[in-house]
C-alpha cells in the first residue's frame, strides 16, 4: 500500500477531536476531548478499494467525513494527489472536493424529500457548473440514471424519494455522485439499510461503475465477509486508530490482531464455510473515546491481554509483507 | 402438526383496508406452530407480511387491519384472534412478549431504566411493592448483562446494544412462555448481534421460553433457531427444519435468500441478489407469487397457485417444480 509514487489519497497521522461542552462550573477544569479519530495513517492508490471495518464508535465514519472535508483535522494532513486539501486556495479546494464524493448509509434520510429525482441528481451539476445548457444537463442526468440501472430514466425525473424503494434510493444517491465525475468515492455502509436480497445488486453496480469510470473506493463496513469480497485492502479500526491493515485476503485469512480475529469469528453465516474454530464474543462495547484506556486501547476487552498491555502502547508494525498490526503480541521485546 | 403446541397459527389471513378502497393481502393463509421451548425463525424480505403475523398474534394491529380468517391458538386453549382486550392484557408480557426493531427507541427518555422495568412488573402484579419491583428490575438487568448500577441511568446514557438489552429484560420480566422478536437485532453491529444471540440462547436454556424470531437476514438465525418458515408475499413457501433447509433448500426463493449474502471464503461467484422487487400486496401476481422473479419458472407457474405440500416428514414446500412430471 505504500508506493514510492504519489498515492491518490494519503492520510497522515489524522486526528479529529471534538471538545466536550463546558459549563460555568467546569470551565476551569482540564478541557476534555472526544478523540474520535486519534492518529490514523494510510494511503489509497488509484483503483484500490479500501474497507474500514470495526464496531460502531471506532471512528470509521469520522475518518471518512474528514477525508470528504466535512470535518477539519485537529492534527495531521489529508493529501489528495499530493495536495493538502485543508491547506490550499479556495478554488482548488472546491475542485478537489468535487472529486471526493460521499454515499451515506441511510437512503431514507440522505435524499431531500422535497426535491424530485431530477433535481437531486442535477443539483451538483449546477453547483459545479458542469453543463453548458439545460439540454446538456438533461443528457447528463439521463445518462447517470441509466448507468445506475434506473430505467427508463425519464420515468424517474419527476418522482420524489418517498415513491422509491430503499434500493432505488441508494441508486439515486450513487447517480448524484456520478455526475460530478468523482475520483474517490467514500461509501458509508451503503447497503446496511437495504434488504439482504437486494444488497448484492447495489454492490455489483458499484463495482461495475468502478471499472467503467476508474473510481477508487473507501468503504465503511462492519461485515468482514462483505469487505473481503469487494476490497483490495482492509483496515480494522478500534477506538480511533487502525489496529490492523493489509491486503483483504490476508487480513481475513490470517488475521493477526485479537480484535480482527474476534470480528471475523462473529460474521453470521448459515454455511460454515471458512469458519475456523469457535466464536470469540467480546464483552461490552468500545469504551468512551473521552477516557481512553492506557497502553493498548483494546486491552480491557482483549482475550489475549497480558500485563504489559495496560502499560505500553503498541506500534503499527509490518509482520508480513504489507500486513501491519498494532499489538504487543507481535513486538519483538515481548518479554 | 401436533396438538400440544404452545402456539398454533391456522390458516391465518390478515388484510389491510386502505383509504383508496384497496385491500392489502398482508397475510394470506399462514400455518405454523411453535412447541414448548422451540425456536422458529420467520424469514422474508420487507413487506412480505412477517411483522403483520407478529402483530396479529399479539393483537397489536393498526385500526385499518382486520383478521379475516383463521385462528391463533395459544397453549391449546385460547384463540387469540377472538380474545377480548381483558384476556389479551393478561397475556401480554405475562405469557407473550414482543421485542421490536425500534424497541430501543420505545424507552421513556425521562424515566430511569430500572423504574421502567419495575413499572412493567408492578402493572402486571398489583401486590408487588415498589421496592420489590426495583430489586427485581436490577436482577433482570444483571441477567441481560447490564451492571445493576446502570439502572439509575436514563436511556440516552446507554448505547443501542444496551437499550436493546433493556428491551429484552422487560420482555422476560414476567417470565413469559413465548418471546416474539421482530427484527430485534437489525441495524446493530455484528459483535452486538453475536452478544445478543448468546444472551437469548442462555435465556432459552434457563427459562424454557419459546421464540419466534422474525428477520430478513437468514444468516443470523443459525445459532438461534431449529425451525424456519420462509415467507413470500403473504404466504409461507417453505417450512421445516433449519438445518435441512439451509443445506438443501427446495424453494427457489429460499435458495435466493441463502445466496444473496457473501461468505467469509471470499468467493463471489455464488452470490446473487434476487432480481426485481417483492410484489405490491394489494395486487399480487397470479399463480405462484414468486414467478416474476423466479429463475426456474415454467408455463404452469403464472396460472396455478402451488399448494404447501409435505415433501418429507415435517418439511413443507409450495413450488410447482416439485410436482412437475
Amino acid at each position: 500500500m505504500y508506493n514510492e509514487e504519489i498515492p491518490l489519497l494519503r492520510v497522515e497521522n489524522l486526528k479529529v477531536w471534538f471538545p466536550t461542552r463546558t459549563g460555568f462550573f467546569t470551565m476551569f477544569r482540564e478541557k476534555k476531548y472526544v478523540r474520535a479519530v486519534d492518529g490514523v495513517t494510510f494511503s489509497v492508490n488509484k483503483g484500490d478499494v479500501l474497507s474500514l471495518v470495526g464496531e460502531s464508535g471506532a471512528g470509521k465514519t469520522t475518518t471518512g467525513l474528514a477525508i470528504a472535508g466535512v470535518y477539519k483535522p485537529t492534527e495531521g494532513r489529508i493529501l489528495f494527489k499530493g495536495v493538502d486539501i485543508n491547506n490550499t486556495d479556495k478554488k482548488k479546494a472546491k475542485e478537489l472536493r468535487r472529486k471526493i464524493q460521499l454515499i451515506f448509509q441511510d437512503p431514507f434520510e440522505s435524499l431531500p424529500p422535497h426535491m424530485t429525482i431530477f433535481d437531486i441528481v442535477g443539483e451538483g451539476i449546477d453547483i459545479h457548473k458542469l453543463a453548458d445548457s439545460p439540454q446538456e444537463k438533461i443528457e447528463i442526468v439521463t445518462e447517470a440514471l441509466k448507468s445506475v440501472g434506473l430505467i427508463p430514466p425519464e420515468d424517474f425525473f419527476n418522482r420524489y424519494p418517498h415513491e422509491l424503494s430503499g434500493g432505488q434510493r441508494q441508486r439515486v444517491a450513487i447517480a448524484s455522485t456520478l455526475v460530478l465525475h468523482p475520483e474517490l468515492v467514500i461509501a458509508d455502509e451503503p447497503v446496511s439499510m437495504i434488504d439482504v436480497s437486494l444488497r448484492w445488486g447495489i454492490i455489483k453496480l458499484m463495482m461495475n461503475l468502478k471499472h467503467r469510470y476508474g473510481l477508487t473506493y473507501i468503504f465503511i463496513l462492519h461485515n468482514l465477509a462483505l469487505a473481503r469480497c469487494i476490497s483490495t485492502h482492509i483496515a480494522v479500526m478500534y477506538l480511533g486508530q487502525i489496529v490492523e491493515l493489509g491486503p483483504a485476503n490476508d487480513v481475513v485469512e490470517r488475521p493477526l490482531h485479537p480484535y480482527t480475529q474476534a470480528l471475523i469469528s462473529v460474521v453470521p453465516s448459515l454455511r460454515k464455510v471458512g469458519r475456523k474454530g469457535k466464536k470469540i464474543i467480546l464483552k461490552g462495547e468500545i469504551p468512551n473515546p473521552i477516557d481512553i484506556p492506557p497502553g493498548c486501547r483494546f486491552h480491557p476487552r482483549c482475550p489475549c491481554a497480558f500485563d504489559k498491555c495496560s502499560k505500553e502502547e503498541p506500534q503499527l508494525i509490518e509482520v508480513e509483507p504489507k500486513h501491519y498490526v498494532k499489538c504487543l503480541l507481535y513486538s519483538k521485546n515481548k518479554g | 402438526m401436533s396438538s400440544n403446541a404452545l402456539l398454533r397459527v391456522e390458516n391465518l389471513r390478515t388484510y389491510y383496508y386502505t383509504k383508496m378502497r384497496q385491500v392489502v393481502v398482508a397475510v394470506d393463509g399462514v400455518n405454523f406452530e411453535i412447541g414448548n421451548n422451540d425456536a422458529l425463525a420467520l424469514i422474508g424480505e420487507s413487506g412480505c407480511g412477517k411483522s403483520t403475523v407478529a402483530r396479529t398474534i399479539i393483537r397489536l394491529l393498526p385500526s385499518n387491519a382486520r383478521i379475516v380468517e383463521g385462528h391463533v391458538i395459544f397453549d391449546g386453549k385460547i384463540d387469540l384472534t377472538r380474545a377480548n382486550e381483558d384476556v389479551l392484557r393478561k397475556l401480554r408480557f405475562r405469557k407473550i412478549s414482543i421485542i421490536f426493531q425500534g424497541s430501543m427507541n420505545m424507552l421513556d427518555p425521562v424515566m430511569k431504566i430500572e423504574d421502567q422495568i419495575a413499572e412493567v412488573i408492578k402493572v402486571h402484579n398489583r401486590n408487588t411493592t415498589k421496592e420489590e419491583a426495583i430489586q427485581q428490575a436490577r436482577r433482570l438487568l444483571e441477567s441481560v448483562g447490564i451492571p445493576p448500577y446502570k439502572g439509575k441511568e436514563y436511556p440516552h446514557q446507554l448505547s443501542g446494544g444496551q437499550k436493546q438489552r433493556v428491551a429484552i429484560a422487560m420482555a422476560i420480566a414476567l417470565k413469559p412462555s413465548l418471546i416474539i422478536a421482530d427484527e430485534a437485532f437489525t441495524g446493530l453491529d455484528v459483535m452486538v448481534q453475536a452478544q445478543l444471540i448468546e444472551l437469548l440462547n442462555d435465556l432459552r436454556k434457563k427459562m424454557k421460553v419459546s421464540l419466534l424470531f422474525i428477520t430478513h437476514d437468514i444468516h443470523v438465525i443459525g445459532e438461534l433457531c431449529e425451525k424456519i418458515a420462509v415467507m413470500y408475499a403473504g404466504k409461507i413457501v417453505e417450512y421445516g427444519d433449519l438445518k435441512k433447509i439451509s443445506e438443501s433448500p427446495m424453494h427457489p426463493y429460499t435458495m435466493g435468500l441463502l445466496n444473496a449474502v457473501p461468505t467469509l471464503d471470499g468467493s463471489i461467484t455464488g452470490i446473487r441478489s434476487i432480481p426485481g422487487f417483492p410484489p405490491n400486496l394489494s395486487d399480487p401476481p397470479p399463480g405462484c407469487r414468486f414467478h416474476p422473479r423466479c429463475p426456474y419458472r415454467f408455463e404452469l407457474c403464472d396460472k396455478e397457485e402451488p399448494q404447501l405440500v409435505e415433501v418429507e416428514r415435517g418439511r413443507y414446500v409450495a413450488c410447482h417444480l416439485l410436482t412437475r412430471g
